[in-house]
């Protein structure tokens, strides 16, 4: 094992990026300045974090890399960070996302670079934060610090309503996650605790599961977020900018997730088991209808925020399932749609450079002058549809089978949305794509640069190693699981 | 014990009080620069004081038979009061020499108010804290009327004294109701007397009203807040920076020892009066701020927010309760501090910086500037890391531990809708774009310089070594 503190590392090497980033001027010459220690800095984080994964114990269902100090004298707050098989693929994620993000923001950005580029890397040390916290209160403080660079990111650099959208996205994921903080002061006011291992243990009555089971829902249902508390993220998603979003569907969205996995499940499970109908009902309202809101879209980053909806739902239908198939379908869905959905921004963000418009009609037959994109965008099209052979597949077809387990209803459910899904995907895909080029505007447009293959190839690259090879992922996260189900149906069964 | 007549001098209010009068002489006589020099003094008389007041010298003696009591809880507000008091009279100077405001009486006044204030908090009987009130709120009268030629400073030196008196009236008529009944004018005795007794009579309740009245007038609390915005537009910027910053803290280092000494086993009954107050200051503090044009008024509905979150801490009425009102009364202190700080230096187009849309590009000509009044904003809407979240944390903690999960989840509530108008500050100065570039300039003296460092550095940093503040707030008894 590593004996120096490496997730303490992993968290703080973005935050310890900015501050040199602080110093440096910024003036027309030395913003290339500016890029690059970014992207260095987020490049060292990342190959950090493949130690992780490289020197990670499979056999061991608990935290590893454990590294615990006290903080608070007066109550038991410790800064208690640690890495298991759920959150390991989540830190990757974040850190695999976060360089690509730097590299597509690289010409696009031209105003107050110094200060983007502190945002993202702000954002960085928060998330992979959030993810490796072992205490509750730890856990809270970097998912509510989220909020500052997200905010500033759209409203800054965002498009032509983005401060409108900000301050929603702000002000909804405030307002479910202050329930949360009460919900956090009640589990410590009864058990004294505020670590997540402890609490996992140590149920609550009946009564108080139920109340702190509805104030985790509100966070985490405006996070991931559920239908009927979606309608933030459609407005986030368009007027942020490109690397906002893939930052927003690639990793922000997984919070809701990751938090429905380890609190409700982890710390609630009787409260689950009573309010498990309500969020599968939830789910497949908000796969069907966000999958026919998505057909009916006209800008393509709005169809593809719709998808995400859709896909959430997918991933909350395999968390509440609460079964081996279910739960890693879930989590392969989540870093699936981490990927594709992130892919999926940055390929709107590709032709958004060149032609400055989203409009679906604007486009057509794009597959004539750019050979190249009309692939890779392909590729993650597929993927998102969730076509054998990609990291889409795997998730939806173990969610499925997990599903069979316990409801044909959601079967039903769940394989109409998929169907949706492919409806809306390819539809979208032919109208930009295929055909011939009617619009004169894209006459003489480029196909993808080196940069833009740097970051699309990458990406494309581990969405099929993802569902060729889904074991890869699968094995690290099966024990973390299991010891999730097994606490869950013990504590149900009493 | 009094071994010598001379150390009646190291009693920290009678050296306050005695150094106020040298200062006061001192300034008198001085041909040039008497503003400056005397500011200088009063700090310096000031930091001595807190020297004093950390020492405990001579706290057996101070007591005169108590009238005022002596207590950790109330060496910490001293402290904290003498603090806010110094930071703004530092900050402040500046900003006077600026407007062409010199007169030296104005640092006497803030001794004299301090001096007040001090006396204030260790109250123990009903008449030196009257007469305490009173010292601090006739200086206050006359530092929000001292710039005799604005008819807006005028204004609000009368609307504050003509709401002051009223209130000064009602509180009196409490005591009196409250003498009358129980026959003693001290705060242990009136316990006593009352521990008698499974519940107050008529008259009692009249009078504990009365006082509530009186007292929710002083800290501002909602319905009783009606001076603080107009009070706060209408003084000179620097005279709001001290309104805001340091009779606040004994006003609420006041109704915390009125209701936990004397009325301590009647909780029932004046609980539901802080209830009623808390909830009604946080929400009004955070919809009315929404819709404020003025910096000034905007921050004056900001701190009735505040009083609310500190006044649910006074409702859990248990130590986390108190502990949590220090801590919350620290964050608050430290964040107006350097708000203050940065609005007495700034300047647009050689005016004074009044009106929020001015801030508009401040982004791009003064980029450390916005980062900090952000910091600062996102603290007093108690977004983590900050230290304002802090403060809030430990009010919810003080709730729950008393079971007030209403109130807790009222509170966040309101939370949420004053982060709506501190977001506000932030886009305005990041989002907006602006047209005129240039016109907003800041000019910060050195000392101003490292106060606002230093309330920087605490907001910022608080995070990564709580435990020296926490460990003392936990130690405080009433």
């Amino acid at each position: 094992m590593i004996d120096w503190p490496l997730v303490s590392v992993i968290i703080f090497l973005p935050l310890i990026g900015a501050l040199i980033i602080l110093f440096i001027k910024e003036d027309e010459l030395t913003s290339i300045n500016i890029k690059w220690a970014a992207l260095l800095t987020t490049l060292g984080t990342f190959i950090l974090s493949l130690i992780l994964w490289l020197q990670f114990d499979y056999s061991n269902p608990s935290y590893q890399y454990e590294e615990k100090f006290r903080w608070f004298d007066d109550f038991n707050f410790f800064y208690h960070v640690g890495v298991d098989g759920i959150s390991l693929f989540m830190i990757l994620l974040s850190t695999f996302l976060t360089p690509l993000c730097i590299l597509a923001s690289w010409n696009n950005i031209k105003k107050r670079v110094k200060e983007y580029m502190l945002s993202f890397l702000f954002l960085e040390t928060v998330m992979i934060g959030m993810f490796a916290s072992i205490d509750i209160l730890l856990f809270y403080i970097f998912f509510e610090a989220v909020l500052i660079p997200m905010y500033l990111i759209i409203g800054i650099w965002g498009g032509n309503r983005r401060i409108y959208a900000s301050f929603k996205f702000f002000l909804y994921t405030l307002l479910g996650s202050v329930l949360m903080l009460i919900a956090i002061i009640v589990m410590y006011r009864n058990t004294s605790s505020m670590s997540i291992e402890f609490l996992q243990g140590n149920y609550f009555s009946y009564n108080t599961q139920l109340f702190l089971w509805l104030a985790f829902f509100a966070s985490f249902a405006v996070k991931i977020p559920m239908w009927p508390f979606h309608t933030w993220l459609p407005d986030a998603h368009v007027e942020a900018p490109t690397a906002g979003s893939v930052i927003l569907a690639g990793v922000l969205l997984k919070m809701g997730g990751y938090g429905f996995i380890r609190f409700s499940l982890g710390m609630l499970p009787e409260a689950t088991e009573f309010f498990i109908p309500l969020i599968m009902t939830l789910s497949i309202v908000a796969i069907v209808y966000t999958s026919l809101v998505a057909l009916a879209q006209t800008d393509i980053k709005k169809l593809i925020a719709y998808s995400s909806v859709a896909h959430m739902g997918i991933v909350t239908i395999g968390i509440f399932l609460v079964n081996q198939q279910g739960l890693e379908g879930a989590m392969m869905q989540m870093i699936s749609h981490g990927l594709v959905s992130a892919a999926l921004f940055l390929c709107v963000g590709v032709i958004y450079d060149r032609m400055h418009t989203r409009e679906i009609e604007f486009y057509g037959g794009l597959v004539q002058r750019m050979p190249l994109y009309a692939t890779v965008f392909m590729i993650f099209m597929l993927g998102s549809v969730g076509l054998p052979g990609t990291s889409g597949f795997i998730g939806e077809f173990l969610v499925i089978v997990g599903a069979f387990k316990v409801s044909s209803y959601v079967v039903i459910g769940a394989a109409f949305g998929i169907i949706l899904s492919a409806v809306y995907m390819l539809y979208l895909y032919k109208r930009i794509i295929f055909g011939t080029i009617t619009n004169n505007k894209l006459a003489d447009i480029l196909d993808i640069n080196t940069r833009e293959k740097i970051i699309l190839i990458p990406l494309a690259i581990s969405v099929i190693l993802l569902g060729i090879f889904p074991n890869l992922f699968l094995d690290p996260m099966r024990l973390s699981l299991e010891l999730i189900i097994t606490n869950y149906e013990i504590a149900n069964a009493k | 014990m009094l071994n010598n007549i001379y150390n009646i001098f190291f009693i920290p209010e009678i050296f306050l009080a005695c150094s106020s009068f040298v200062c006061l002489l001192f300034g008198l006589f001085l041909k040039k620069n008497a503003f400056r020099q005397t500011s200088n003094l009063a700090v310096f008389v000031l930091l001595l004081t807190i020297l004093l007041v950390y020492n405990d010298s001579e706290s057996n003696f101070a007591n005169y038979k108590s009238l005022f009591s002596h207590s950790s809880f109330i060496n910490f507000f001293k402290i904290l009061a003498l603090l806010g008091s110094i930071a703004s009279i530092i900050i402040s100077k500046d900003y006077f020499l600026g407007i062409k405001l010199k007169n030296f009486e104005i640092p006497v006044l803030f001794l004299f108010s301090t001096l007040g204030m001090m006396l204030m908090i260790a109250s123990n009987n009903l008449m030196s804290m009257y007469l305490a009130i009173e010292l601090q709120s006739l200086s206050l009268y006359v530092a929000a009327a001292i710039k005799r030629d604005s008819i807006s400073s005028a204004e609000s030196g009368v609307k504050y004294f003509i709401l002051g008196a009223l209130s000064s009236g009602i509180l009196l008529y409490g005591f009196s109701l409250i003498y009358g009944f129980t026959g003693s004018m001290n705060f242990d005795d009136i316990s006593f007397y009352l521990s008698k007794y499974d519940n107050l009579n008529l008259g009692l309740i009249f009078g504990l009203v009365f006082v509530m009245v009186g007292l929710a007038f002083k800290v501002s609390a909602v319905p009783f807040h009606m001076w603080t915005p107009d009070v706060y537009e209408g003084a000179p910027n620097s005279i709001t920076g001290f309104f805001a910053i340091v009779p606040k803290i004994a006003a609420v280092a006041l109704i915390y020892r009125f209701c936990l000494v004397p009325f301590e086993n009647f909780y029932l009954e004046w609980s539901q009066i802080i209830l009623f107050l808390s909830i009604a200051s946080m929400f009004l503090g955070a919809i009315a701020a929404i819709a404020q044009s003025n910096i000034k008024r905007l921050l004056a509905y900001s701190s009735i927010g505040h009083i609310g979150y500190i006044l649910i801490a006074l409702v859990a009425a248990n130590d986390d309760g108190i502990k949590a009102a220090s801590i919350y009364m620290f964050s608050y202190m430290i964040m107006n501090v350097a708000i203050f700080a940065i609005l007495l230096s700034l300047k647009v187009k050689n005016e004074y910086l009044i009106n929020i849309s001015d801030l508009k590009g401040l982004s791009r000509s003064n980029p450390i500037v916005s980062l900090s009044i952000s910091i600062i904003m996102l603290s007093m809407a108690g977004i983590p890391p900050f230290i304002g979240f802090f403060g809030k944390f430990y009010v919810f903690i003080a709730a729950i531990e008393q079971e007030l999960y209403v109130l807790s989840v009222l509170g966040v509530l309101a939370s949420v809708i004053s982060a709506f108008y501190y977001l506000r500050i932030i886009k305005i100065m990041y989002f907006d774009e602006s047209k005129s570039e240039g016109i907003i300039n800041f000019k910060i003296s050195f000392q101003s310089k490292i106060i606002l460092f230093l309330s920087l550095f605490l907001i910022i940093c608080f995070i990564f070594y709580p435990s020296l503040l926490i460990n003392i707030s936990a130690s405080l008894t009433i």
